[in-house]
């Protein structure tokens, strides 16, 4: 490590995080990420790492899409936040754009947060005012984010920290790909909304059973409770359409979309409202209100977004990439079968996990020496998250198998201790 | 989609970033689409440049009439036996040409394995559309390269179409999604983009000087050609009666939009009336001097030559130039005193309207022949009507082009389909045209090959080749989509065996003069 690094790193723990910035250095992690350029992070060391962390999918694209840097620039000749109270071009431009590519045509609204977390308190309050209903039900090692609302849907890691669980029973949590307990949770007709990370991201991608998203959405409807999807991780086009609750055949009645759709340029995080829960908006307008949720320069990049991901090509690489690393993620799993146990995937949401219960931290570390940035899953450390972008070059995706195989390995000794088992 | 509803406030669509960005994009997924198709055994890919031929074969006279009437050149009927040419005939023609398997040569103990380019993109006339697009996409899939298509803008939507069609085709057969790929809104900043990328393997120019210039400009390896002003000369041995008849042919054959089309005919005194006569009976129209006038007035412009009259009937330029010609007529013939820069009726004409000058001599018709190729067109191709071999050669010596056709129709026959020349429609105007090829363009330059060469010692011997293949793996397997009904991954097909060619070479013989006589027929009609 350089000097000016660990001279930073002092800086950052006496002004930034100081148990943030020493857990990473605990986990054989000193990044610093200085200078990024598509999926490349550059330490600030110089040190190249291909990112497939992408912060969930917030750099979808890559890191400083040429196109999207150019619609920021534009934008700023003409726009800043804009004035949150007053109708404004760029939000109902934006909210035009998404209703066009929603997952259902009864999509009809759209309410701004400038994060996945405000959204979701939007969303879930969207839900109690539609139902008259306070309780939500979420999954066990739910992730939803950490401001008010969002935070009692998750793990009580985050909550009780700050004494802000769930305390008054308005916040149920039942385990995922449990229908029975979600009928139970649901037929006392007293739920407002589930809310439902179509794949538990943080929770190591648990893929959902099959028929299980669609069985809850029925007894939603059975119960009259509404269904949220938080599409931050899954939608735009990451499992191969622009969201993944259309690929397991949901049709939700709130959506929420985050990170990516920023392009990881500008804030911005979004609400879709079909027309039977959207009535705050035309009840009293001002009974959310954000200065910063849909800020107008986040409007212009996350239209340039949506556009970008919806042209053919992004289809056809996102199945290539899907493809190409899955073939290759196989002939390494057959390599060390007794450590690298499975492999979690829809289109580019990939987990990979591992024989041990943290198992994903010591591949994790071997991956950052050599050159990959991909995140173990805070909920399941078993499991890898590997999250590549939907524009992983060829060339790049080479590589990441390359230096997986490699990191995978010595993982598998530093955890395993041994020989190599080869099958 | 409807990008405009997402571009509706700030529309960054005419920046460099834009174009950018779409480059990478076509380009990376072609390079997906490449790496894939470099897994395909020959079969597979046979398999696919068969049936994308078939297609192209059967759009053939729809494709002719669309481009006619969306360009409103060339002759809808002589296109569409380009068209037909450059599908079926085209992959028949090298067919027994392996792309995809090892070559051994246990002489030389060398062992080849053939390489595709990767990524092509290809830039296609507003003359020749479709045929240059059939031509193009087949070179490309006969060796696994992935190709980017962008058409010239006179004749966008029907060479849209046209790709559409074979890209469904293609992936019908079994290439992989993106393996053919076509720029819908070509623009010169974008065509730049793409020239420029690093993602491109090599471009595949055919069109106007300053597009092959920029190509080879770009950075990237080229293969570009310059334009032609093709000399015929008719020598006192010829069989003028056969000449002139195929002097007409060609000029008349699609309108002269054939680069490879006569533009100057020499000949000398001994035989200038009788070729004139013949000319005459074969549908020509001797132009009188103020006719020459005439023409020379509408044809060349003080910018260049008038693109009004590219592809045009002769009667319609006879026409505009206020000149009664017979309704019958199909090509019109000036006579020209003077060849070079003062004579803009000795530059390339791509209409029906041959130029004709009567040397004094053998020797200054040599030299007439060199000047016009001094205008433009080096590198080129000539004709020559002739019984002598050695004026052929003295010929062929002296003029500066890489193919010269004899007793020939130089359109077809420079192009290969009336000699047995390879069948392009990209001609190689080599290092006399500015050029790297110098040869009829064909699938051979589309492929390197890595050489494993063995110590030529006698002491160390050579491995046994022939039972070794590359292991070709094919499509990937899909992935699962976990959790989606019917995702679950099929399994991984077995390794395919390595496909030594099925065909051995008596019989690739034997087949290569059927076709090449099949060929020959097509254009005698």
């Amino acid at each position: 490590m350089s000097q000016a690094k660990t001279e930073f790193l002092d800086r950052s723990k006496t002004f930034w995080n100081p148990g943030k910035t020493q857990d990473w250095i605990d986990m054989g992690v000193d990044l610093v990420i200085d200078r990024r350029e598509g999926y490349y992070l550059f330490d600030m060391d110089g040190r190249r790492l291909i990112d497939l962390h992408l912060n969930g999918g917030t750099y979808n694209l890559g890191h400083r899409h040429p196109e999207l840097v150019e619609v920021l620039k534009a934008g700023t000749e003409r726009f800043d936040m804009g004035n949150h109270h007053f109708p404004a071009l760029a939000r109902t431009a934006l909210a035009e754009a998404l209703q066009a590519c929603a997952p259902g045509p009864h999509f009809k609204y759209t309410a701004y947060g400038s994060g996945g977390g405000e959204a979701i308190d939007i969303a879930i309050k969207t839900a109690r005012h539609a139902a008259q209903k306070k309780k939500i039900v979420s999954i066990v090692k739910a992730y939803h984010g950490h401001t008010g609302l969002a935070v009692k849907t998750g793990d009580d890691r985050f909550s009780k920290l700050f004494l802000s669980h769930d305390t008054a029973g308005e916040f149920v949590q039942v385990p995922f790909n449990d229908l029975t307990a979600m009928e139970d949770a649901l037929k006392d007709r007293d739920v407002a909304a589930v809310i439902m990370e179509t794949i538990p991201a943080t929770y190591g991608f648990p893929m959902p059973q099959e028929g299980y998203l669609p069985s809850v959405k029925s007894l939603c409807e059975k119960y009259d409770a509404l269904y949220i999807a938080d599409e931050v991780q899954t939608g735009l086009m990451r499992t191969g359409e622009m969201w993944g609750c259309t690929k397991y055949g949901v049709e939700p009645d709130i959506m929420v979309t985050g990170k990516g759709i920023s392009g990881g340029m500008y804030p911005i995080a979004c609400v879709l409202i079909s027309e039977k829960c959207g009535g705050w908006l035309k009840e009293d307008g001002f009974g959310h209100i954000s200065t910063m949720g849909g800020a107008e320069l986040g409007c212009v990049v996350a239209m340039k977004t949506l556009e970008i991901v919806q042209r053919p090509e992004v289809r056809t690489m996102v199945r290539y990439i899907s493809d190409y690393l899955r073939a290759g993620l196989n002939d390494i799993m057959a390599a060390f079968p007794d450590f690298f146990i499975g492999i979690r995937q829809h289109g580019v949401i990939m987990g990979l996990e591992f024989n041990h219960p943290q198992g994903a931290k010591p591949v994790m570390k071997h991956l950052y020496e050599n050159g990959v940035w991909a995140i173990f899953s805070t909920l399941d450390p078993r499991v890898l998250q590997f999250k590549p972008g939907l524009l992983l070059t060829q060339a790049d995706a080479e590589e990441v198998l390359r230096r997986v195989a490699i990191a995978i390995e010595l993982a598998r000794a530093e955890v395993m201790g041994g020989r190599r088992r080869m099958v | 989609m409807e990008a405009s509803l997402f571009n509706s406030l700030i529309d960054i669509s005419e920046s460099p970033a834009a174009s950018r960005g779409q480059a990478d994009l076509m380009l990376e997924r072609a390079r997906w689409a490449a790496t894939v198709f470099d897994r395909y055994d020959r079969d597979a890919t046979m398999r696919i440049v068969d049936a994308v031929a078939q297609a192209a074969h059967e759009h053939a006279a729809e494709f002719a009439k669309k481009v006619v009437a969306e360009s409103g050149f060339g002759v809808a009927e002589h296109k569409k036996i380009k068209n037909e040419l450059t599908a079926k005939p085209l992959v028949d023609f090298y067919r027994d040409q392996d792309y995809v398997n090892l070559r051994i040569d246990e002489t030389r103990k060398i062992v080849e394995i053939p390489r595709p380019a990767g990524v092509v993109f290809a830039l296609t006339p507003s003359t020749n559309p479709i045929a240059t697009i059939n031509y193009k996409v087949l070179l490309c899939l006969m060796t696994r390269n992935a190709i980017v298509m962008s058409p010239h803008p006179a004749v966008r939507e029907t060479s849209i179409e046209a790709v559409r069609i074979l890209a469904r085709a293609a992936e019908e057969a079994g290439a992989p999604a993106g393996v053919i790929q076509v720029l819908e809104q070509p623009s010169i900043p974008l065509v730049d983009a793409f020239m420029g990328s690093d993602k491109t393997n090599v471009i595949l120019a055919t069109g106007g000087t300053p597009m092959v210039r920029a190509a080879y400009s770009s950075g990237n390896p080229a293969i570009g050609v310059g334009p032609g002003n093709a000399p015929v000369f008719v020598d006192a041995s010829a069989d003028v009666t056969k000449a002139a008849q195929r002097i007409v042919a060609s000029k008349s054959f699609d309108n002269s939009v054939l680069c490879t089309n006569e533009s100057v005919l020499i000949t000398l005194p001994e035989v200038e009336n009788q070729l004139k006569m013949a000319l005459k009976s074969s549908g020509a129209y001797i132009c009188s001097d103020e006719d020459t006038a005439a023409l020379r007035r509408f044809l060349f412009h003080p910018r260049g030559f008038n693109v009004e009259a590219i592809g045009r009937d002769a009667t319609w330029i006879a026409q505009e130039c206020g000149i009664r010609v017979p309704t019958n007529t199909k090509i019109l013939v000036a006579p020209i005193t003077q060849i070079g820069v003062e004579e803009p009726m000795s530059r390339e004409k791509l209409c029906p309207v041959l130029a004709m000058h009567v040397a004094k001599t053998r020797s200054q018709a040599l030299s007439q022949s060199r000047a016009v190729l001094r205008l433009t067109g080096a590198g080129h191709s000539a004709a020559i009507h002739t019984k002598d071999e050695a004026s052929a050669i003295d010929y062929a010596s002296t003029v500066e082009v890489y193919r010269v056709v004899v007793n020939a129709p130089c359109s077809q026959g420079a192009a290969g389909f009336a000699t047995n020349l390879a069948p392009t429609f990209t001609i190689g105007t080599g290092f006399f045209g500015r050029s790297s090829i110098g040869e009829n363009v064909g699938p051979q330059h589309l492929v390197h090959w890595t050489r494993v060469a063995y110590n030529s010692d006698t002491d160390e011997s050579f491995g046994n080749y022939q039972e070794i293949g590359r292991g070709f793996r094919g499509a990937l397997p899909p992935a699962p989509a976990d959790g989606v009904p019917g995702s679950a991954p099929a399994a991984p097909p077995a390794p395919q065996p390595s496909a030594i060619s099925s065909i051995d070479s008596a019989t690739k013989d034997e087949l290569r003069r059927l076709i090449a006589a099949e060929l020959r027929d097509l254009l005698r009609k």
